[in-house]
C-alpha cells in the first residue's frame, strides 16, 4: 500500500516537473558550476519525454505484434521444425548488446529516430518471444489433454485455453522489453533520435551533472512507473486464474 | 542413560512443549508418538540443539547437553530425518563420510566404516559408493540417510518421521531392518512418529504427547490395554487393538507342553500370525518349532482385555 | 520427390536475397556516396555463387544428415567471408588507401542464412556437453585463423583496423578490464552481500529494493553521474585519488558497471542459497556442521549453478555496457563506435561494434555451458 502511494506520488512529481520545470530548478542549481541554468530548456522537457515514449510504445508494441505471431507460428504443428532453432536464435540473440545493435542500424538504415526505432523493436523481440513461447509451451499437460477431450479444434486450443493462459507471462514479456527499451532509447539520441537521452547528452558535453541527473531522474521514475504498471497487469492476469 | 528434565520450549508465549520430563535408558528404543503440532518434534530438536529450549535440561550420560558447543553436541548424536536430507552434490560415500570427517578421522578408516556400513544395510559397496542421491531409490535414500547418522557410532540416534517419505511395503521391511541394526549396535534411539502402528512394532517404550504435554510414557503393552486418557484411546484407534496387543508377543511366550498336528509355526512369530495361521488352516492348536504347542483359546486369553 | 526441410528452404530463401543482392559496397573514399557490387559481377563470382546455391538447394533435402549439413554450412560461411576479402582486394586499386569496400546487404543475409543453417545442423545433431565446448573453440579458432590469414585486409573494417592497430588492441584491453573488472568487484562485493541478506531476513527488501532503482537509471545517465560524484570524492577524501579513484577516464565507467552488476550477483546468490532444499540444511546442522562449514560445504557448492547464471549474466550485459563508456571517455570499443557515429564513418562504429557482439556472443555461449555442466555436476 505505501508501495503505491510512493508511486503515485513519484508519478504526479514527474507530471509537475514535466509540466512546469522552473520551480524544480532550485533543486538542481548545486549541480551546475558556473552559472549554467538548471534546467533543460532548448527543448521542452515535456515534448521530450512524449518522444521518447512514443518510440518505446511503438517498438514495444510492434516486438509484441511480431514476436507474439512468431511463437504462435513455432509452436503450430506446421511450424514445430523450427523450434529448437528459433530457441537458439532467442538466446544467441539476448548476447548482443543494445548499443551495438543501435550502432549497427546506423550504417542500414541513417540517423534519426527509424534506426533507434527499428533497433528497439529488435532487441525487444527476444524477451517477448522468448516468454510467449514459454507461456504457449508451459501449459500443464492436464489442461491440454482436457482441451483435446472435449473436442476443442487446435484453433479454439489457441484461442480459448493457450493464449488467455499465456498471458500472464506475455506480459512479463512486454515489461522487460519495456524496460530496457526505455533505457536503450536514451542512447538513441547519440545518433540523432528525439529522446531524454538529448538532456543526458547535452549535460555531458557541456559538464552540467543537472541535465545528466534530470534526464536519468525522468526516464528512472518512467522505468519504474511502467515496470509497476505490467506487474500490477500481471498480477491482475494471475489472479484471475487462481495463481496468485 | 537420557535424562529430559522439565522440558519447556515457548513460541510467543505459547509453549508448544510444555514441562517434559523422560528417561531413557541405554540401548533402549524410544518412540516419541503424536498427531501434528503435539511438539514431539520440537522435544526431539532440543536434544541435539537444533532448538534451545525455554526452560529444563538435557543430561546425556549425566552432562547437561547445554554446557557443549552445540556443533560438537550435535557431531556425538546421530540423527536422520524425513525425506533423508542427503547432499544432492556428494556421492554416497561422502554423504555417509559426513560425520567422521568433520571429526577428522583418518581417511582409510573412514573408506572402512563407510563400507561396513553400506554392507550393514545391504546396499553393495562397489555398486552404490560412487552414486549420486539422485541415482537412488527411495528405500536406498533413506538407508543412507540412516547410515550416515550412524557413521561416527553415536550412542545416542535421533529420527524424525525417517519412514515418512517410503511408500508401505519398503517401510514395513525398512522398520524390521531398523530395529534389528538398532539391536545388534545396542544405539538408543528416539524416533518421533504419528503412527501409531509404527510406534507398536518399533518400540521397546512409547510416549504419547499432545498439545505439548507427555500424556503417558509406558511400554507398547501397557499403552493398548491402559490408554491413560481419552486422546491416548482414540490414538490407538479401538478397532484392531487386540490384534496389536499380539503381534507385540512371540509365540514361544505363550507356548505349552502337548502335540498339535500340521505345519509347525516358528517360536519367534508373533502371536498374531499364530492366530491368523489357527483361523485359516482351521486348527485349534499350532505345534511349536523346537518342541510345545500354542493353542487357540491361549490366544484368545492373550487378546482379550484383563 | 524427396520430403523437404523447412527451416531449410527458409535459409535458402535468404541466401537466395543475399545472392540477388550487393554483396559489398564500393566508395572511391569516405565520403561519396557508394555502390553496390554483386557476387556475380566479381571475375571469381560466377563460379563461388553457383556453389553456394547449390549448397542451399541441396540442404533443402530433408534426408541430409546432420554432420553432414554442418560441415556445408560452416564451408559456406567460410566461402561467403572469403568472397568478402577476394572482392576487396580486387575492387580495391592498387596502392589506394582511399577506396573502401565494405559488406554490403548481400553479405549479411548470406553470412546470416549459412550461420542459421549453422545453428540448425547443431541443434540436429544433439551435441554432448564436451563437443559443444569442442564446436565453439573450433568456431573461434576459424574466425581467429582467417582473420590472421590476411584473407580479409582490404576490406574496410580491416583498414580501419590497422590504421589504428595499437589503440585497437588498447581500448579492447580497456573494454576486457572494463567487464572483467567490473565482474570480480561485483562478485567480491555481491556474494557475500547475498549471504548476508539469506541469513538477515530483515534487510532483504531493503537491500534488493535500492539495487532495483539503480538498474532503472538509465545507463548512459548512470555513467554520467558518476564523474562528479567519483571527482568529489577523489578531490574531498584523503587518500582517495592516490587508491585510483578518479572522476574521469574508465573509473567512472568501472564503478557504474558495478553498480549494475551488483542485482544479479546479490539476487542469484540469494536465489540459489535459499533453492537448497530445507532438508538438506536442516541435515547439516543436525550432523554437527558449523554455520562456516554448513555455507562452505552445503550452501554455496548447490547454489553455484544458480550463481554462474549471475556470472553469465553480468559478463554478457557489461560486455554490452561498456561500450558506453566510449561516451564518457572512459575507453573501450565504445570509442570507436561513437567517434564513427560522429563522423559518419561506419568502418569505425563496425570497427567497434563487430568485437563487442563477438565477445558477448563468446562469453555468452561459453558461460552456458559452464552453467550446464555445473548443473549436471549439483544434480
Amino acid at each position: 500500500m505505501i508501495g503505491r502511494i510512493l508511486l503515485a506520488l513519484a508519478g504526479l512529481v514527474l507530471l509537475a516537473f514535466l509540466i512546469a520545470p522552473a520551480p524544480f530548478a532550485p533543486l538542481f542549481q548545486p549541480f551546475t558550476r558556473n552559472g549554467a541554468p538548471a534546467i533543460y530548456a532548448q527543448t521542452s522537457l515535456l515534448s521530450l519525454t512524449l518522444s521518447h515514449l512514443a518510440i518505446v510504445a511503438a517498438a514495444v508494441a510492434a516486438s509484441t505484434v511480431i514476436g507474439l505471431t512468431l511463437a504462435i507460428l513455432v509452436t503450430r504443428r506446421a511450424g514445430r521444425e523450427f523450434l529448437p532453432l528459433a530457441r537458439t536464435v532467442t538466446a544467441v540473440g539476448q548476447t548482443f548488446p543494445p548499443v551495438a545493435v543501435l550502432a549497427l542500424a546506423v550504417p542500414v538504415l541513417g540517423f534519426g529516430t527509424g534506426p533507434t526505432l527499428v533497433a528497439l523493436f529488435l532487441y525487444g523481440l527476444l524477451p517477448v518471444f522468448e516468454n510467449a513461447l514459454a507461456g504457449l509451451t508451459g501449459q500443464p499437460p492436464a489442461v491440454t489433454e482436457a482441451a483435446r477431450g472435449m473436442g476443442l479444434t487446435p484453433r479454439q486450443r489457441l484461442w480459448q485455453i493457450d493464449l488467455p493462459l499465456a498471458l500472464p507471462l506475455l506480459l512479463a514479456g512486454m515489461r522487460l522489453t519495456a524496460v530496457i527499451s526505455l533505457g536503450t532509447a536514451t542512447i538513441g539520441s547519440t545518433i540523432a533520435a528525439r529522446t531524454l537521452g538529448e538532456v543526458i547528452i547535452a549535460g555531458l558535453l557541456s559538464s552540467n551533472t543537472a541535465f545528466v541527473l534530470q534526464g536519468g531522474l525522468v526516464v528512472g521514475i518512467l522505468a519504474v512507473l511502467i515496470h509497476h504498471g505490467f506487474q500490477a497487469l500481471e498480477s491482475r492476469a494471475r489472479r484471475r486464474m487462481g495463481l496468485e | 542413560m537420557i535424562e529430559i528434565r522439565n522440558l519447556s520450549r515457548l513460541y510467543g508465549g505459547l509453549a508448544v512443549v510444555d514441562d517434559v520430563s523422560l528417561t531413557v535408558d541405554k540401548g533402549q528404543l524410544l518412540v516419541l508418538v503424536g498427531t501434528s503440532g503435539s511438539g514431539k518434534t520440537t522435544l526431539l530438536r532440543m536434544i541435539n540443539r537444533l532448538v534451545e529450549p525455554s526452560a529444563g535440561r538435557v543430561l546425556i550420560e549425566g552432562v547437561d547437553t547445554a554446557t557443549l558447543p552445540p556443533h560438537l553436541l550435535r557431531r556425538r548424536i546421530g540423527y536422520a530425518i524425513q525425506g533423508h536430507g542427503l547432499f544432492p552434490h556428494r556421492t554416497v560415500a561422502q554423504n555417509i563420510a559426513t560425520v567422521p570427517r568433520l571429526l577428522g578421522w583418518p581417511r582409510a578408516q573412514v573408506a572402512a566404516r563407510v563400507d561396513e556400513l553400506l554392507d550393514l544395510f545391504q546396499l553393495d559397496p562397489a555398486a552404490f559408493r560412487d552414486r549420486m542421491p539422485h541415482q537412488l531409490s527411495g528405500g536406498q535414500a533413506q538407508r543412507v540417510g540412516v547410515a550416515r547418522a550412524l557413521a561416527a557410532k553415536p550412542d545416542l540416534l535421533l529420527m524424525d518421521e525417517p519412514f515418512g517419505a517410503l511408500d508401505p511395503l519398503i517401510r514395513a521391511k525398512a522398520q524390521a531392518d531398523l530395529k534389528e541394526i538398532q539391536r545388534r549396535l545396542g544405539t538408543t534411539l528416539i524416533l518421533v512418529t504419528h503412527d501409531m502402528a509404527e510406534a507398536v512394532a518399533l518400540g521397546d517404550r512409547i510416549a504419547v504427547m499432545d498439545r505439548g504435554r507427555l500424556l503417558q510414557d509406558d511400554t507398547p503393552a501397557r499403552i493398548l490395554t491402559d490408554p491413560a486418557t481419552p486422546f491416548v484411546r482414540d490414538l490407538i484407534g479401538t478397532a484392531d487393538r487386540a490384534l496389536r496387543l499380539l503381534s507385540l508377543i512371540p509365540v514361544a511366550a505363550i507356548a505349552v507342553p502337548g502335540k498339535a498336528q500340521g505345519a509347525p509355526i516358528a517360536p519367534d512369530a508373533s502371536l498374531r500370525d499364530a492366530l491368523a495361521e489357527c483361523l485359516w488352516s482351521g486348527r485349534e492348536a499350532l505345534p511349536v518349532e523346537g518342541g510345545g504347542i500354542v493353542t487357540l483359546d491361549a490366544l484368545r486369553a492373550q487378546a482379550s482385555q484383563r | 520427390m524427396a520430403r523437404l526441410s523447412p527451416p531449410a528452404v527458409l535459409f535458402a530463401l535468404i541466401g537466395a536475397a543475399g545472392l540477388a543482392l550487393p554483396l559489398v559496397q564500393f566508395k572511391a573514399n569516405r565520403i561519396v556516396p557508394g555502390e553496390g557490387v554483386g557476387l556475380s559481377a566479381l571475375p571469381f563470382g560466377l563460379a563461388v555463387a553457383a556453389g553456394l546455391a547449390a549448397v542451399l538447394i541441396a540442404g533443402c533435402a530433408a534426408a541430409w544428415p546432420a554432420v553432414l549439413r554442418l560441415a556445408a554450412a560452416i564451408a559456406g560461411l567460410v566461402a561467403v567471408v572469403l568472397s568478402l576479402g577476394a572482392a576487396a582486394s580486387h575492387l580495391t586499386p592498387e596502392g589506394n588507401t582511399l577506396a573502401r569496400v565494405a559488406p554490403a546487404a548481400g553479405f549479411w543475409l548470406l553470412a546470416l542464412g549459412f550461420g542459421l543453417m549453422a545453428a540448425d545442423a547443431v541443434n540436429r545433431l544433439r551435441p554432448s556437453l564436451a563437443l559443444r565446448w569442442l564446436l565453439l573453440a573450433g568456431a573461434v579458432a576459424l574466425a581467429a585463423g582467417i582473420l590472421a590469414s590476411g584473407a580479409l585486409d582490404g576490406v574496410s573494417v580491416m583498414r580501419e583496423y590497422a590504421t589504428r592497430r595499437d589503440l585497437f588492441m588498447r581500448e579492447a584491453q580497456a573494454h576486457l578490464a572494463l567487464a572483467f573488472g567490473s565482474l570480480g568487484l561485483a562478485l567480491l562485493a555481491g556474494i557475500p552481500l547475498g549471504i548476508a541478506i539469506f541469513q538477515g531476513r530483515r534487510w532483504r527488501g531493503t537491500v534488493l529494493g535500492v539495487l532495483n532503482i539503480l538498474q532503472t537509471i538509465p545507463s548512459l545517465a548512470l555513467f554520467g553521474i558518476m564523474i562528479p560524484i567519483l571527482g568529489w570524492v577523489a578531490a574531498a577524501v584523503p587518500g582517495a585519488a592516490g587508491a585510483g579513484v578518479s572522476g574521469i577516464g574508465t573509473f567512472p565507467a568501472l564503478v557504474a558497471l558495478f553498480l549494475y552488476a551488483l542485482l544479479p550477483v546479490v539476487s542469484n546468490t540469494l536465489a540459489g542459497l535459499s533453492g537448497v532444499p530445507a532438508a538438506t540444511r536442516e541435515a547439516a546442522v543436525g550432523l554437527g556442521m558449523t554455520r562456516t562449514q554448513v555455507l562452505a560445504q552445503v550452501l554455496v557448492p548447490l547454489a553455484l549453478p544458480v550463481l554462474l547464471a549471475a556470472v553469465r549474466i553480468v559478463l554478457v550485459q557489461n560486455i554490452g555496457l561498456a561500450v558506453i563508456a566510449g561516451l564518457i571517455g572512459g575507453g573501450g570499443f565504445g570509442t570507436f563506435v561513437f567517434q564513427g557515429l560522429n563522423q559518419t564513418a561506419m568502418d569505425l562504429v563496425l570497427l567497434g561494434a563487430l568485437p563487442t557482439i563477438a565477445l558477448a556472443l563468446v562469453a555468452g555461449i561459453a558461460l552456458d555451458l559452464a552453467v550446464q555442466g555445473a548443473r549436471r555436476g549439483a544434480a
